[in-house]
């Protein structure tokens, strides 16, 4: 018998075309690196498109940014923070074969999952209530520019950087949609016990994503809510 | 490589603690008058909490394979010659 088929008999989850575990592993770690690499260049386009209206319309942008609730963006940080615990804690516990622990991190990761999601709901309804929201129904009127109490913004400056706002968080909440999938399938797969030491691929994997769509937030944050607080 | 000899929950929460202490110093050199180098400041802990998390969280620092590691130089490389590039056009044209 080859070598392949005894491994194999070891060890379940190890697939055909894979000669041992440890290169079926690096073989799914390498796949999610590359496409958090797409990811990047996904959202870099937008990155790029915040940079060049900001430095064009600077002072209206600085008004509209002061609008933003940070208290709600700074929950929502610490929140994804905690959830990015979980998640390493989780990984950990498939790692060390503690299957309660790995349920429990899961299930705590999908809870904070929700709750960004809820503040996000939160923040999206005041923008509705006070028509920060770009399209017919949006308003910007008489609010002065940062440094420069006697000018007011223009309101449709002001409306792009409401609209790049929707699409850069609306686009990181359909990832949080998303990853929040993952997590109750990897749930599911921790219940039915498919985790080991030897065989944890799916978690890492999924952790790897989670922390990614962490990572876009920590920047959304400071330049979306952050960057004209100042007096 | 998935097997960690010592325990790591300490680095798990050391990180925990200073990402949420970082949070709060964001927010609080936000309120600060830096002029132009409060988005200094804030792009700045915002790469330090992202270099944490992707060293530690995402297992960046002690991982065997080299490849990922080189997708991830290959990625910002190329995040940087978007920005790069397009703010030197951007900075550089006659237009107003």
């Amino acid at each position: 018998m080859p070598d392949s088929q005894l491994t194999a008999a070891h060890n379940p989850a190890l697939l055909h075309h894979f000669a041992e575990p440890e290169q079926q592993r690096d073989a799914a770690s390498l796949g999610m690196w590359v496409f958090l690499g797409t990811e990047i260049m996904f959202f870099g386009g937008l990155f790029c498109t915040y940079l060049v209206y900001r430095r064009w319309y600077f002072g209206d942008w600085g008004a509209a940014s002061k609008t933003l609730d940070v208290t709600l963006g700074a929950t929502n940080t610490a929140v994804l923070i905690c959830s990015s615990l979980t998640v390493v804690l989780a990984v950990w516990a498939a790692q060390t074969s503690r299957r309660k622990l790995l349920i429990g991190n899961l299930l705590a990761t999908l809870v904070l999952g929700t709750a960004f999601l809820g503040i996000k709901g939160i923040e999206y309804k005041q923008k509705f209530d006070e028509h920060h929201v770009p399209g017919a129904s949006f308003s910007f009127e008489k609010i002065p520019i940062p440094g420069h109490p006697d000018q007011y913004a223009n309101p449709s400056h002001a409306e792009i950087f409401f609209a790049l706002y929707f699409v850069m968080t609306g686009l990181h909440a359909l990832h949080m949609i998303v990853g929040i999938g993952i997590f109750v399938g990897l749930t599911v797969m921790a219940w039915k016990g498919r985790f080991s030491p030897e065989y944890n691929t799916p978690v890492e994997m999924g952790g790897l994503y989670w922390h990614f769509v962490d990572i876009i937030w920590i920047y959304l944050f400071p330049l979306l809510y952050l960057i004209d607080r100042h007096p | 490589m998935s097997a960690h000899t010592s325990s790591p929950l300490k680095t798990y929460f050391g990180i925990w603690i200073t990402l949420l202490v970082c949070t709060g110093l964001t927010v609080w050199a936000a309120s600060l008058d830096l002029g132009r180098f409060n988005a200094a400041v804030a792009l700045t802990i915002a790469t330090f909490k992202a270099i944490l998390v992707a060293l530690f969280f995402m297992h960046l620092k002690g991982a065997s394979e080299k490849l990922a590691k080189l997708v991830v130089i290959a990625s910002l490389f190329f995040l940087l010659l978007l920005l790069v590039l397009s703010m030197t056009d951007f900075a550089t044209r006659t237009w107003s």
